[in-house]
Formats: structure tokens, C-alpha cells, sequence
């Protein structure tokens, strides 16, 4: 069976020994200790293992650990700059936009791929752009005033 | 071990929510708890009596036979100053963590920071019956007011023998005493260095009122949040241990099936694979989880299947099936008679008869039970997610016929529950698993076990007979609940002749508690019935409810919602409606009022949400609206779409594919009015808020359509104007 030696997470060059039709979720979480991202699903319905690969959101649930071999992979473990936390982050934490917080992480990851393809949303826009996310907590006011600030202070950190 | 927790449920007060025995005893006396905290104080709460004899209570334990008996919690100030306090309570995502922590930092003058919950560790924490019931405000947050209250008034004792100062002279700030002169002031730990002093609180202790708060009743964020944003929070399902494998468990075809033979040498040959066989519970382990579910899908089992009935003929089977015996608790509480009703109706000038029917659906927590499970020397510890902890402990000590003392469950804040972990299921496989293999095993339960093994919301089939004179008094009310649940069954209408019955019946589908319990579908039927009457009579809606109520707490919210939604001010667009309803249950009130709009093809879409509510002192404003609105979302999916759907012991929608849940694009706008009554002890909030959104939905619906939907959900497939 085909195996994957090495995945590129966060930065830096990680070593693994994973067969190939293993779920690239399983493999950050159980080979690499990399838990932010979860189980919700199995089926890419629920967002809460989201990843990026080269900048694109995908749920690490369905996606082989194969096809994330070449890309640069990034996890919640991979948004703060050392302290610095990632504004969407911080603007999570500002409006308390979670409760369980089981899925916060999916959905920080979905709002950073969300941000990058459009970095001035509107609520629609928000509203659309993370429909494949469940919050069962119901949090979604607050994530998407979340969004909406993040997305205010990554625009005068541009300026 | 499923059908056990099966016939727990069942037999639950309210039917179905959880209060039952739980065996336990003392995990550490005193020696023991300063060997393992270190020196310093020790101030424990012992419950009331009022609170202590309660039935289906438990037994409490702690600090061995010398000590007090009915312990809630304690509280360990360290000669470090650390302030730790130890409560058998679960986060579930409802804030308490920082709620307890608020109600401590309060009474102590203490900055946040300083302080540590030490949470649902049953080695660390003593007895609790479990985190349900929205229990933990009115009732774990007062015992750890009063012990930090009466810490602080030890540690001033302390600091006036030690200083030789006047006791009166003395205060708290910020974390240390201080004396009136500003010069001499000591640390906890100074005050509590090098003693070993244990005391429990007496019933003279002063807590700080509400209008007097300034940590309490103040939004403060969540404590731990940045764990959550940044993923470094360890849910159970994250918790990895040395050597760790992973489980999966051989599930039936459909329930109640029975496993005839099963092959297990092709799953066996495969490299790594551990098969666990223990009578019906069959289960392997591997490396992996994927080698898990691969040496599981290479397991060959026959089964005998039997044929159930299916969700089509749900409410005709319950109305069919009475429960055997008299029906429990739940039965009798739920009764509620007076005048008779043939005579309201005679009274009456209108008349109304309907029925409303109630869908099971599924909790559907985002983290799937899991469990992480430990043998060393004959001692088994357990992290999992699960409201109730002690009767998980229970469970695990029954089940491998252990005594509980050598069982510890631990359950890291977990990723939700609803009422829906109040079972330890995964524990006890997870255990077994472990046991049979030697090693430490993680189980975790796929979104299609959680769908299919966990239980349900009851489901229901609720009859309403009522009526009123033309002027709008309610003359008769009576409500009768098949199986769904009795809690908010009581009207809170005046009226002379009542007569309210819930019916226990037998349930196609193993079920539970839910969030709310029934006291959702109670409100349903109640506030889509008087709006009903209310229409009927040709009166405003809002007029008939408060016509006929006296409670002026509900009297409240219902004004409150109307005046801030602009109830009566302004009509609706076409193909817009508005609605309200009111409901109050486990001490709290709420008033909700509804706009919909009825898309093309008939979808409903809720506009926005107008509410009030009311639970007495707020101890977090914020967190507080995120429980309301957040209960209003979850409610959104048992008003209009969720269901579960099963046919002959199979769930057929048992994925989020197929199983839809509320998301992004579901949601209103809301606006949100909390009443703070600092003049009340604080009630809990995580249930209630549930309550009024369905028939301030379903009502205005009627308005925007002329369509009168009586079933949850009720646009499943949206809704046709008449």
C-alpha cells in the first residue's frame, strides 16, 4: 500500500509513516498531536476538521492524506504568529463567538479561506460562505460579527 | 449494558431527566486531600437539608466517615495563594466554568486570573448528581458563594491574629487584605502558610447581594476561550495516552437484533488487530483508527432481526401503547386538576380541539461520544464526555464489577450535550476494549453511531381541549401529553377549570432527555392553541394571553418582546407574518416574538426574533444572550425541519447529509431583551430560552399564510398558503 513520508504543516516539514487512504484529519490529529482540528462528521458536511490546503479550505475528514502530500498544509495550531494571535482569532474571542467550542476551530479555518477569496464580505456574503459549518450551540450571530470585525482589522493591517 | 442504561431512562422523574441513586463514597478524607493539594485551607460546603433529602438524590460522600456527609463542593485556598475550587459540574459550552468563577472571584475580591476550577474529576470533586436541569446556577453557584464568602471572612480572622490588627480595619482587595492604614496587607498564602485547617461553613455566612456585584453580574468572557480559538484545548476525544490504541464496536444491523455467529479470524489475521468478544459485544482495536475500521468492516456477523414499527405510524403507536405500570414520577407531577372541564366548556363561547404531534430528533453534539480508557493495577480511569460523571462512574464500577473507588472519570470540558451525554456508553466499550487488550484505548463514536445508538427527545402526540367566552376569559384548558414529557405541562393561564394528564407510553425509539425536555413541546401546543382561541374569538393575541395571566413575571416578558418587536404597531408585508408566544420553566420566563416570511416554493424563513427573558440576578450579561439566541437557533431545527426518520429498527437519516440541522443561512436577526431582577436568586438559562420560538414560528406562519401547523417540525418541506 502507498504511504506518505512527509507533509508540509504550518511551516515546517513534518515526517510521517501514513498509509495513503488514511484521512489526512486522523493523521494530524493521531500521528501528529494536532487535535485543534476535529471530527464532526466523516462526511464534509459539518466543517469542524477544516484545513487549508494552499490557502483553500477543505474538510480534512474526506481528503485523503495522499492529496495533501504536495501542499502546504495550514491548521488552527498554525495561525497565531508566537503570541500574536490571528485576528480572527482574536475577534472570535472579542465576541465570544463560541460556547462548546468544538467547533470553533473548523470555523476559524472556513473564515480565513472565506476572507481570502473576499476580504470585504458582507453579511450575506458571511452568511453563505460558511454555510457548510455547524455551530449546534447556535453561536452564528456572534461568529458572524466575528468575521465581520476580522475582516475590518485585516483590512487597516493591509493599509 | 445499553439496555441497562435503556431502563434507566426510563425510569427517569420527569421521566426524563436524570436524578436518580448514584452509589459513591468518600474518594478523600482530609489526610488524603492535603497530601494532595498541600497545605493551606480547606473550606467545604455542606448542602442543606432541604436540598440533601430531596428523593433520587444520592449519597454524598467525602472526607471519610469523620466528615460531613452532604458535600456540594469545596473550596482550597494554597499557600501559594492559588485559589482552586472543586465542583462535580461539567462545562457543556454554557458558560459556567466562567460563571462559577465570576460568583467566587466576587465574594473572595479576587481578580479571575486567581482563580482555578478544578471540574468533574470524580477522584478530585466531591458527589454531583450531574450537570442537568439547569441546576448548576441555582444551585452549585450559591454553595460557592457562601464558601468564598466565609473564606473571606477567615482569611480577615487570620490577617487579625497575625497582624495584631483590628479585625474592622481589615479588607480584600484585589487578592490580598489589606489594613485601613495601607501599609500592612498579606497574601492568601501568608495568611494560610503552614496550616492544614479544614472548615465548613456555617449558616451565618454573608454573600455579597446583587445590586452590589461588580465581577458577578458583569459580561466577562469566557475564561479558558483562547484554549478554544487557538485548539490547544484537550476535548476527551483529544486526549492521547502513551501506547494508546483505538476501538471500534461491532454494531447490530438494526435494534434490538441479535447477534447469532459471528467470523472473527479474517479481522484477526490483519496485523495489529485485536478482537474483543465479550457475549453480544463484539469490538476490535488496531493502530489506527482507519485499521480499526477496516479489521471492523472485515468482521462477518448474522444477525436475528425483528420487525418495530416505523416513524410513518409513530403517533398512532403511542397513542396504542400505554406504559406498563403507573407511569412513574413525571405522571403524577404532571397532573394538574381543578373545576371540571365539561362545565368550562358549557361556559364557554368558543370551543377548540386539536392535536399536535412531536418528532423525535437528535441532539446531534458536534463531539460524537468518545472515550479514552486507562487500566493500571487493577484501577481504571476514563476521560469522556458526559453531563453526568458519577453515574458514569457508577456504570463503569457495574460493569466490570469494581468498586467505585477504583474507577476515576474525568471529563474535560466537553464539545456540548444537550441532555444528550447524560449515559456513559462509550465509556463502558472504550473500558472493555482497554481491558481485553491491555492498553489504553480511544473510542470514539462515529456521526452515524451518534445518530443511531445515543437516545433521542422523546417523541409525542399531545392532545388540547379548551374554551373561552367571547370577551376572552379562558374557561376550560385541558391538555393531555402522550409520552413526550410533562415538564411545562402546567398552564400558566388562569382559568377555573383545568385538567392537564400526562400519558407515559412505550417508545419505539430508546429516548432521553433533551434539552428543555418537554416543556418545548408543552409550549408548542399551549401557545399555538391560544393563539388558535385567540383568533377564534377574533382578539389580539397578546391581549388574550394577558387577559387571562397573572403571573406578573411572564406578564413581563410578554410585554417586554411585544413592546420592543412593536406588537400591534405595524402589519405585515404580504407574505410576512408575525407571532408570539410566552412560556416559563425551571424558573425562568421567556417571550418570544416571531416575523417569517414565506419564500417561493413555499420555504419559511424566519425573519428575526425578538425576545425577552428572564431569570432572575444575571450573573454574565453576555453569555447569558448567547444562551438565548443559541437556544433559539438549536430550537429552529425541531420547529421547521428536524426529524428523525426509522423504519424496522434503522435510523434512515443518521448523517448530516440527510439530517438537517440549522446553519448559517437559518438564522434571523435577534434582538435580544434581558429583564435583570437583582432583587431574585439567579435561575439557570440553558434550557428554557428553547421554549417560546416554535409557536412564535408556528403562529406566525398562520398569520403569513392562513396555515395552522400543529406537528414539530413543521415545514419539513415548507408550506403552501390556503
Amino acid at each position: 500500500m502507498a504511504v506518505v513520508k512527509e507533509l508540509h504543516i504550518n511551516g515546517s516539514r513534518r515526517v510521517v509513516n501514513a498509509d495513503a487512504e488514511r484521512s489526512l484529519l486522523s493523521v494530524l490529529r493521531d500521528d501528529l498531536d494536532l487535535t485543534g482540528s476535529k471530527y464532526g462528521c466523516g462526511e464534509g458536511r459539518c466543517g469542524a476538521c477544516t484545513v487549508l490546503l494552499d490557502g483553500r479550505a477543505v474538510r480534512s475528514c474526506s481528503t485523503p492524506v495522499s492529496t495533501a502530500a504536495d501542499t502546504e498544509i495550514v491548521t488552527i495550531e498554525g495561525l497565531a504568529k508566537g503570541d500574536k494571535l490571528h485576528p480572527l482569532q482574536e475577534a472570535f474571542l472579542k465576541h465570544d463567538a463560541l460556547q462548546c467550542g468544538y467547533c470553533t476551530c473548523g470555523m476559524i479555518m472556513s473564515a480565513v479561506a472565506l476572507l481570502s477569496r473576499d476580504p470585504d464580505p458582507n453579511r450575506e456574503d458571511i452568511l453563505r460562505g460558511m454555510n457548510g459549518n455547524i455551530c449546534r450551540c447556535g453561536a452564528y450571530p456572534r461568529i458572524v460579527a466575528a468575521i465581520q470585525e476580522a475582516a475590518q482589522m485585516m483590512k487597516g493591517g493591509r493599509k | 449494558m445499553s439496555e441497562k442504561i435503556f431502563d434507566d431512562l426510563r425510569l427517569e422523574p420527569e421521566r426524563y431527566e436524570l436524578l436518580e441513586d448514584a452509589f459513591c463514597s468518600a474518594e478523600l478524607d482530609r489526610r488524603t486531600f492535603f497530601r494532595v493539594v498541600g497545605g493551606g485551607l480547606i473550606v467545604a460546603c455542606v448542602l442543606g437539608e432541604a436540598f440533601a433529602q430531596q428523593p433520587g438524590r444520592g449519597r454524598r460522600g467525602g472526607f471519610g466517615a469523620a466528615g460531613p456527609k452532604e458535600l456540594g463542593a469545596w473550596l482550597h485556598i494554597g499557600e501559594d495563594s492559588a485559589v482552586t475550587v472543586y465542583t462535580g459540574k461539567v462545562e457543556i459550552g454554557q458558560n459556567i466554568r466562567t460563571s462559577l468563577t465570576q460568583v467566587v472571584a466576587e465574594e473572595l475580591h479576587l481578580p479571575l486570573e486567581r482563580i482555578r476550577l478544578v471540574m468533574a474529576d470524580t477522584q478530585m470533586v466531591p458527589f454531583d448528581f450531574g450537570t442537568a436541569g439547569s441546576s448548576s446556577t441555582p444551585r452549585m453557584a450559591p454553595q460557592l458563594r457562601r464558601a468564598a464568602a466565609f473564606a473571606r471572612e477567615l482569611l480577615l480572622d487570620f490577617a487579625a491574629e497575625q497582624g495584631k490588627v483590628k479585625r474592622e480595619t481589615l479588607s480584600i482587595q484585589d487578592g490580598k487584605v489589606v489594613a485601613a492604614d495601607g501599609k500592612t496587607s498579606f497574601s492568601f498564602g501568608q495568611l494560610t502558610h503552614g496550616k492544614k485547617l479544614m472548615k465548613v461553613i456555617d449558616d451565618k455566612v454573608l454573600t455579597t447581594p446583587a445590586e452590589k456585584w461588580t465581577r458577578a453580574g458583569t459580561s466577562t468572557p469566557k475564561v479558558d476561550g483562547q484554549d478554544f480559538v487557538t485548539g490547544t484545548h484537550r476535548f476527551a476525544s483529544d486526549v492521547k495516552r502513551p501506547g494508546m490504541v483505538f476501538g471500534k464496536v461491532l454494531r447490530p444491523p438494526s435494534f434490538k437484533a441479535e447477534l447469532l455467529k459471528v467470523q472473527t479470524d479474517e479481522a484477526e489475521k490483519r496485523p495489529g488487530v485485536t478482537v474483543v468478544r465479550d457475549g453480544p459485544f463484539v469490538g476490535v482495536t488496531a493502530a489506527t483508527e482507519q485499521e480499526a475500521a477496516n479489521a471492523l468492516a472485515a468482521l462477518h456477523a448474522e444477525w436475528k432481526t425483528i420487525p418495530q414499527p416505523s416513524s410513518e405510524e409513530l403517533f398512532e403507536y403511542l397513542k396504542k401503547h400505554p406504559a406498563q405500570g403507573s407511569g412513574g414520577f413525571g405522571g403524577r407531577a404532571a397532573r394538574d386538576s381543578r373545576g371540571f372541564i365539561a362545565d368550562g366548556l358549557k361556559a364557554a363561547d368558543r370551543q377548540l380541539q386539536a392535536t399536535y404531534t412531536i418528532a423525535y430528533i437528535a441532539h446531534a453534539p458536534m463531539e460524537p461520544r468518545a472515550a479514552v480508557a486507562e487500566w493500571e493495577g487493577g484501577k481504571l480511569t476514563v476521560w469522556t464526555g458526559t453531563q453526568m460523571p458519577f453515574r458514569v462512574r457508577s456504570e463503569l464500577a457495574r460493569a466490570f464489577a469494581i468498586p467505585e473507588e477504583r474507577v476515576r472519570v474525568i471529563v474535560p470540558d466537553m464539545g456540548s450535550g444537550y441532555g444528550g451525554k447524560h449515559s456513559g456508553e462509550a465509556a463502558v466499550e472504550a473500558a472493555r476494549l482497554a481491558k481485553a487488550t491491555g492498553k489504553p484505548v480511544k473510542l470514539v463514536w462515529t456521526r452515524q453511531e451518534e445518530f443511531t445508538w445515543a437516545y433521542f427527545r422523546p417523541a409525542g402526540v399531545i392532545e388540547v381541549t379548551a374554551g373561552a367566552t367571547k370577551d376572552g376569559i379562558l374557561t376550560a384548558w385541558e391538555c393531555h401529553n402522550y409520552n413526550s414529557g410533562s415538564s411545562a405541562l402546567r398552564t400558566p393561564y388562569e382559568s377555573a377549570h383545568v385538567h392537564t394528564v400526562f400519558h407515559p407510553t412505550d417508545s419505539p425509539l430508546r429516548q432521553g432527555s433533551y434539552r428543555a425536555l418537554a416543556a418545548t413541546a408543552n409550549t408548542f401546543a399551549r401557545e399555538v392553541h391560544m393563539d388558535d382561541l385567540a383568533h377564534a374569538l377574533g382578539l389580539d393575541p397578546l391581549a388574550f394571553r394577558l387577559k387571562n395571566l397573572k403571573d406578573e413575571r411572564l406578564r413581563a416578558v410578554l410585554e417586554a418582546a411585544a413592546d420592543r418587536f412593536g406588537w400591534g404597531k405595524n402589519k405585515p408585508a404580504d407574505h410576512h407574518g408575525f407571532g408570539i408566544a410566552c412560556g416559563t420553566e425551571k424558573g425562568s420566563y421567556i417571550a418570544t416574538c416571531a416575523e417569517v416570511s414565506i419564500e417561493r416554493g413555499g420555504r419559511v424563513k424566519v425573519l428575526r426574533v425578538t425576545t425577552a427573558f428572564e431569570c432572575g440576578a444575571i450573573v454574565n450579561p453576555n453569555h447569558l444572550k448567547n444562551q438565548v439566541e443559541g437556544a433559539a437557533v438549536m430550537a429552529l431545527g425541531g420547529a421547521l425541519f428536524e426529524a428523525i426518520r426509522f423504519a424496522n429498527g434503522k435510523i434512515l437519516n443518521a448523517r448530516f447529509s440527510d439530517y438537517r440541522v440549522p446553519r448559517f443561512t437559518d438564522v434571523p436577526l435577534f434582538d435580544t431583551v434581558l429583564l435583570d431582577r437583582k432583587d431574585l436568586p439567579s435561575a439557570g438559562a440553558g434550557e428554557t430560552p428553547l421554549i417560546a420560538l416554535a409557536p412564535a414560528v408556528g403562529n406566525a406562519i398562520f398569520q403569513a399564510t392562513g396555515v395552522r401547523l400543529r406537528s414539530l417540525p413543521m415545514a419539513p418541506r415548507g408550506v403552501k398558503a390556503s
